[in-house]
């Protein structure tokens, strides 16, 4: 059964490489199961009771049903007719001034990520954050942001989060924690802390660190230790191997031609990348007479949202990709020596060594306006070969700039963890308190945090969640959301934002200044006066005053960014030994990559980031083993096959997901998920890849094995079908097709004549509203999306409903192949609803719940709707979307504080889609209203547009002539989809644009 | 009545009735006898029994449907219609030859349908009954829809949205249901009558009584019946037509590859004919089998119906090759992929296995021989039974689930409460149709009188 299982799931790749050969309309293609068109009908057959059964057994739910019944009847009289939360937890007490009931306030405050904070505007209705939104003045937001930003304001309402101090599990007091720290902390002040060690992540923190050098300076003997399982230990230490001290680079994209990514998916992941896509897209708009394009060339193991715009794309092992760094860096001038034995060097791949030439010659003629760019997940010696190599093309001043390190303490994270187990093991350890982070899940697997954390007499963790470290831990110390406590942090060019809370905290939680202020004799402090005091201090001698209003007006102290610095390169470039040394025949490399949406983990938690799609693998509630196509035909592998991967002595099961686009030679794995105490909505979602991961394979581990077994595993994929089918829904052209024939776009469909119609047309009075989608700008990060679903209160629906293809997105983001399976082009899609002028859904429906309205849009009425579902059988861009059961969660007290009242919350049975967020358009317009004017333009953002960090989704009045929108709908890339069908979308698109260097040939 | 014909000596249509039938009395008592019965046999308990334990499969269906949501079936993004839909469709179509037979055969006058026609009319009265399960339930809040797709005046001025068929086919199929409720109900009158007066129970001579509403067989009586009766039928006539075809345009007005196609109307009709006859078929062969109809139920209906089968099954094959042929005389790029995605797509055997019962089985029927063989004939049209089902499942499912964008293609499979919701209805007609011959004459008594030489209008 289990064999006959899997043959079923197996896809032939054999199959689908002869069947793309074979095909010739077919250009672009989606998933490898459509390719091999077999797996789905054997499915079928063999399971003609599938899924729901199981709900008629689950006791579970029976037993919710008779416990929400008793407890409506219960509490029937208690709430009489007000769901508003009660008094307890309505945030202010002195309600501020300037609220107005239903009006929205915006507070400026950051999102720290890796110690580095980004500056948002959390939106506050009544005293709660509901929604979170890029701050236009911080250089590192531009009022973009990325989709864990978008999400974050979930973790604070998540009803899993710590709410109590615990002890030994426990529930007690902070007063009673605080008594039992006073005591060991006695016992440290006699031996000057000897045996006190704080565990830290990533500190940039300028009051947190003055608050743990005071604790230092109170107990000498103690150490701080930093450790994040994302850290950037690679980039600090090839800065060490190329300038022999610590610096921070930061780029300036907005300056660069001609760009070389060595693994770096600067505009997704990584300190200022939300700034860096802003620049980056800026440089490929092709529009408003600028006929320019920056040229984009990509090196990376996996498949990244920024690779998927790059002009030239290669998939490279780490390996591969230090070997092409060596490679290139010594063929630009670059004296670069590997100490010890010279390494036997193998020949790079094919393609990678016929885009030298070309690339170097590029790199040339763009002195000073070119960037090379190494992954944070690459070696030292990348980091160091990429210095060197911006030094040699004369970028140094222009495109990348050096100052001092953001962090307040750069210490290399590995090497600090691995002193604390030192310690801890050798029992000298007695006092150990974490702040924040969960090293006993991610810590590297040899160092055996778990055993030695026993040895020590007393543990605190402090933590959002009661997470695998707070359960081994005496106390637990529920930590402060960023939303509710007062803190600082610098951005990616050091600039320091202000952290200010909107909500009191919402349970008896603290935050890590509270903590040290406890630490060092400080009890009862808040944490607003240890940040203020700190800055006062920093700005003495002027009206402070104002210095701070000023910070927190704006979310950041202006001025605090690290200023440039000049840094020395080393002639000869020392690397390390082993450096370019290129695998065995065969050899296997296993590639660690944070997971893109839940990080390291900590938003394992996190339902709108588990159920947004990956942004290449469109992978949701689970972590897989990517693999290549080729090396899945090699291995014999198959989507969701089960596979036992074995680096050095530690064994993980994975599922497999074949990735087109990966390198060859390397599998990559995500960690963050298999979490094992997470919450209810991150329990049993995908596997825990950290036991391979050790202090000697930290990003990539060589000599990977891999045995197959007979099992497998679903995989919530949303988008896993299908090719394009030669369809031109996705146009693209290279920049010089563009340049010899502007309305390329236009000649890739048809569209019929506007009076092709039976009915009436619409009558317009006033706007018009209508959106364009630029697709040579959309990386597919999924920010639109994530921010859509907290503007809009979109359920999730979990992994059961995603596999049964039920998931709620208003924005979908589809993703397509172009070309060669194993090197393809990845090409995005954002699709929200399209409203058709002349709208397939709206004559369909029986009881007119979605009419037209009189500014074009297509109004869905929830009370109205009786869920036929015709609309959407009906809609040819399938972006409708049923509550085909009760996806809302309605009981969770917690989550009801964070939607937006201005939006329904939908019930079962009913229809919902994009609505052009109706409810910002009816903001403005009664604004305008009162003031007497019309709306302006860029007056109304959707939300999607609004978080897009490339400004790739532009919405406006198509009735103002001189709108951004109007402009951009005359474009000649602008185009519709599927406009044969005589929909007249009021959705468009900006046909993408790839600026090839002609000397490469691709396939 | 011409003077010719009043001199050709009569001949009794043999093949009409059968041999043991050769008075009103016999007739009278065969027929009135399985419903007058003292004893009623263990097969009709059986029956009933089965039927109504399925029944309560399809009431655990609804109720967890409306308790959970419908979420419960296999529903998804793409394939918003299922189950519920392709039931309707189904039942519908199979609430065609009863009204086909006793309004149109009435209006050609083909006298063979008599011994049929009331077990038809019977049967589509209670497939449209199942049929009406599923509009109601298929919706996400069936509480709301039962009133608001109804045209009812209210303060609001909020009217259904008339341009959508959903809205054509609430009335289509009331009308229809009252029109066939109405016709039957007519038709049974002189039944009642006979019933009320052989009956010697006193409930049931009560129930009857009342049914037939004071029948006492008075020559105007009769002349008032022969009136409704052809009113009705020339009602019901282009009901039959008009049912299907409004049905059909809940798919053809969609602009969906698959559903948006001219050639509906009609290869629906034909198509619900089919099925119709087929489920006529397999209700009457156990039947006469196990009451002994054969005298009522002869060779030459088996023929005739049979005939039928494979004329409207020929219609229907005509539609399928139309389909195909008109996406590829569009050269329509999405109605060239539609059919080869219904022909080699993940869904492919089950367009393969319904042409295998819609197509190539019901060939068999050329051959005489088997056209009177009630074993043949009843396997031939359970394959027609299963087919139709499959056409409906085709033109839903595959329609939709590989549409126009293909990010959002996706498979549709049936889940547990599908099968038990669809199972149940089959369940609940069984049940019913056990219930109509233990109280009702399943065959005409009035009507297969006319056709011995005595009753039989000399004309």
């Amino acid at each position: 059964m289990m064999e006959e299982q899997l043959t079923r799931k197996q896809l032939e790749l054999s199959e689908v490489r002869s069947l793309l050969a074979e095909s010739e309309g077919v250009e672009y293609w989606r998933s490898l199961d459509e390719l091999a068109q077999t797996e789905e009908f054997e499915a079928l057959v063999q399971r003609e009771f599938p899924e729901q059964a199981s709900e008629l057994v689950d006791p579970v739910s029976r037993r919710n049903f008779l416990k929400l019944m008793g407890a409506s009847l219960a509490f029937s009289g208690l709430t009489a007719c007000t769901i508003q939360p009660s008094e307890k937890i309505v945030p202010h007490v002195r309600a501020p001034e300037e609220i107005v009931p239903g009006k929205p306030l915006f507070y400026a405050t950051g999102i720290p990520l890796g110690g580095i904070a980004t500056g948002i505007l959390a939106e506050s209705h009544m005293g709660r954050p509901t929604k979170i939104e890029g701050n236009p003045q911080h250089p590192g937001s531009l009022g973009a942001t990325h989709a864990i930003t978008q999400a974050s304001v979930l973790d604070l309402y998540d009803p899993d989060r710590a709410q109590t101090v615990l002890n030994a599990g426990q529930i007690s007091t902070w007063d009673l924690f605080l008594q039992k720290l006073a005591t060991a902390l006695g016992v440290q002040q006699l031996q000057k802390g000897a045996g006190l060690r704080v565990l830290t992540g990533n500190v940039t923190s300028p009051s947190l660190a003055s608050q743990l050098s005071a604790l230092l300076r109170e107990f000498p003997q103690a150490r701080w230790h930093q450790y994040e399982a994302a850290n950037r230990d690679s980039v600090r230490a090839g800065a060490a191997l190329a300038f022999g001290e610590s610096v921070n680079a930061y780029y300036d994209f907005s300056q660069a031609q001609v760009i070389l990514s060595l693994d770096a998916d600067f505009a997704h992941s990584g300190p200022g990348n939300v700034r860096y896509a802003r620049d980056f897209a800026a440089g490929r708009r092709v529009r408003d007479g600028q006929q320019k394009m920056n040229r984009l060339y990509t090196v990376e193991t996996t498949p990244s949202p920024t690779g998927s715009l790059a002009d030239h794309r290669l998939g490279l092992a780490s390996r591969e990709i230090e070997a092409f760094a060596l490679e290139l860096a010594s063929r630009l001038g670059v004296d670069a020596q590997i100490s010890g034995a010279a390494a036997e060097t193998a020949d790079l791949p094919k393609k990678a060594a016929a885009w030298l030439t070309p690339l170097i010659g590029d790199l040339q003629r763009h002195r000073g306006s070119s960037l090379v760019v190494a992954g944070d997940q690459q070696s030292p010696a990348v980091h160091a070969l990429a210095h060197a190599l911006n030094q040699a093309l004369g970028n140094v001043g222009k495109t990348v700039h050096y100052t001092d390190p953001l962090e307040a303490d750069p210490t290399d994270h590995l090497q600090s963890l691995r002193d604390l187990v030192v310690d801890m093991n050798a029992g000298s350890v007695e006092l150990l308190v974490i702040l924040g982070g969960n090293p006993v899940f991610d810590a590297p697997s040899d160092f055996d945090f778990e055993g030695a954390l026993d040895k020590v007499d007393f543990r605190v963790h402090l933590s959002l969640h009661g997470n695998e470290t707070s359960r081994l831990c005496h106390w637990h110390v529920p930590e402060s959301h960023f939303l509710e406590s007062w803190g600082d942090a610098r951005g990616y060019d050091g600039l320091v934002t202000i952290l200010q809370p909107l909500v009191e905290p919402l349970y008896r939680s603290r935050s890590a200044h509270d903590l040290l202020a406890a630490m060092t004799g400080q009890t009862g402090k808040a944490a607003y006066d240890i940040v203020r005091e700190y800055w006062k201090k920093q700005f003495s001698g002027v009206d402070f005053g104002n210095v701070w209003q000023q910070a927190l007006h704006d979310g950041f102290i202006s001025d605090t960014a690290l200023p440039s610095r000049s840094v020395s390169l080393k002639s000869p470039l020392i690397l390390p030994p082993g450096t370019g040394v290129q695998p065995e025949e065969g050899e296997l490399e296993l590639s660690f990559r944070p997971d893109p949406l839940i990080w390291d983990g900590r938003f394992a938690n996190n339902g709108w980031l588990q159920e947004t799609p990956r942004p290449v693998t469109k992978l949701t509630w689970d972590n897989a083993a990517l693999v290549s196509p080729a090396a899945a035909t090699r291995l014999g592998l198959k989507n969701e096959q089960i596979v036992e991967l074995r680096l050095e002595e530690s064994v993980v099961r994975a599922p497999v997901w074949v990735l087109p686009g990966q390198a060859d030679n390397a599998i990559t794995v995500h960690f963050g998920y298999g979490r094992t105490q997470v919450g209810r909505v991150g329990q049993g979602a995908g596997f825990d890849p950290f036991p391979l991961r050790t202090s000697r394979s930290m990003w990539s581990g060589r000599g990977l094995q891999l045995t197959k077994t007979y099992e497998s595993h679903p995989l919530a994929c949303t988008q896993d079908h299908h090719s394009m089918e030669g369809r031109p829904l996705v146009r693209q052209a290279t920049l010089d097709e563009f340049l010899e024939k502007p309305d390329f776009a236009h000649h890739m469909g048809h569209d019929p004549p506007e009076d092709l119609t039976l009915y009436d047309k619409h009558d317009y009075d006033g706007h018009a509203w209508g959106m364009a989608i630029d697709l040579n700008t959309c990386l597919g990060c999924n920010s639109c999306a994530v921010a859509c679903q907290s503007e809009n209160n979109i359920p999730i629906v979990g992994k059961e409903q995603v596999l049964n293809g039920r998931e709620m997105a208003w924005i979908r983001i589809d993703r397509y192949y172009k070309g060669e399976l194993d090197d393809p082009e990845i090409v995005h899609q954002p699709v929200p609803c399209m409203h058709c002028e002349n709208a397939p859904c709206e004559l369909v429906c029986p009881v007119a719940a979605t009419v037209h309205s009189k500014e074009g849009l297509n109004d869905m009425v929830y009370n109205r709707c009786v869920g036929t579902r015709y609309c959407a059988n009906n809609c040819p861009y399938k972006v409708r979307r049923f509550n085909f059961l009760q996806y809302a969660d309605r009981d969770s007290e917690s989550l009801k504080m964070q939607r937006n009242p201005d939006v329904t919350v939908r019930s079962r049975g009913v229809m919902e889609k994009c609505t052009y967020c109706v409810q910002r358009i009816n903001s403005a317009r009664i604004e305008a209203k009162k003031a007497g004017r019309s709306v302006t333009d860029g007056e109304i953002t959707t939300a999607c547009q609004q978080a897009c960090p490339t400004e790739a989704i532009v919405f406006g009045d198509l009735s103002d002539p001189d709108s951004q929108i109007s402009r951009l709908k005359g474009s000649p890339l602008n185009y519709g989809i599927l406009t044969e069908l005589n929909t007249r979308p009021r959705t468009t698109y900006l046909a993408g644009l790839k600026n090839s260097n002609p000397e490469i040939v691709e396939g | 009545m011409s003077e010719a014909a009043r001199k050709t000596p009569y001949q009794p249509p043999t093949e009409e009735l059968g041999p043991g039938q050769s008075s009103y009395e016999s007739m009278t008592d065969k027929i009135s006898s399985i419903v007058l019965t003292t004893r009623t046999p263990l097969s009709w308990f059986f029956g009933f029994a089965v039927g109504f334990l399925v029944l309560h499969g399809f009431l655990a269906g609804v109720g967890y449907l409306l308790y959970e949501g419908t979420g419960i079936w296999g529903l998804n993004n793409p394939v918003g219609w299922g189950f519920a839909i392709i039931n309707f469709v189904w039942w519908i179509g199979i609430g065609h030859a009863g009204t086909l037979i006793s309004a149109i055969l009435l209006l050609f006058r083909q006298k063979w349908r008599t011994s049929i026609n009331r077990a038809a009319e019977a049967m589509t009265i209670f497939a449209v009954l199942c049929a009406a399960q599923f509009p109601l339930i298929h919706t996400g809040r069936p509480w709301l829809a039962a009133y608001w797709l109804l045209p009812y005046p209210n303060s609001m001025g909020i009217w259904p949205q008339f341009r959508s068929p959903l809205i054509w086919d609430v009335f289509a199929v009331s009308t229809y249901l009252t029109v066939s409720l109405l016709f039957w109900y007519v038709g049974l009158i002189p039944d009642l009558a006979s019933f009320r007066d052989r009956a010697k129970n006193r409930i049931a001579q009560l129930a009857y009584g009342f049914a037939a509403l004071g029948w006492r067989g008075s020559a105007i009586h009769w002349e008032r019946y022969e009136m409704a009766s052809l009113l009705l039928a020339g009602l019901s006539t282009p009901l039959v037509l008009s049912v299907h075809t409004i049905v059909s345009f809940d798919f053809s007005i969609g602009i969906i590859p698959g559903w948006h196609a001219t050639i509906f109307p009609p290869y629906f009709v034909a198509g619900a004919i089919y099925a119709g006859f087929a489920m006529v078929l397999t209700l009457m062969i156990p039947l006469r089998r196990l009451y002994g109809l054969d005298d009522f139920i002869t060779q030459r209906h088996l023929n005739n119906m049979a005939k039928i089968m494979l004329t409207s099954g020929l219609i229907v094959g005509y539609g399928y090759l139309m389909e195909k042929i008109m996406a590829w005389y569009s050269a329509n790029p999405y109605e060239m992929f539609m059919m080869d995605n219904r022909m080699g797509g993940p869904y492919g055997s089950y367009y393969w296995a319904l042409i295998l019962c819609n197509i190539v089985v019901p060939q068999l029927l050329w051959i005489k021989k088997l056209r009177i063989n009630p074993l043949v004939l009843f396997v031939v049209a359970m394959f027609i039974n299963v087919g139709m089902w499959l056409e409906r499942f085709i033109i839903v499912v595959t329609s939709l689930h590989r549409d126009f964008m293909p990010s959002s293609w996706d498979m549709y499979h049936g889940s547990f409460w599908d099968w038990v919701t669809y199972i149940g209805t089959i369940g609940m007609f069984i049940a019913l149709f056990f219930m109509f011959i233990r109280g009702l004459p399943m065959i005409s008594i009035h009507e297969v009188r006319t056709l011995l030489p005595i009753g039989r209008k000399k004309d």
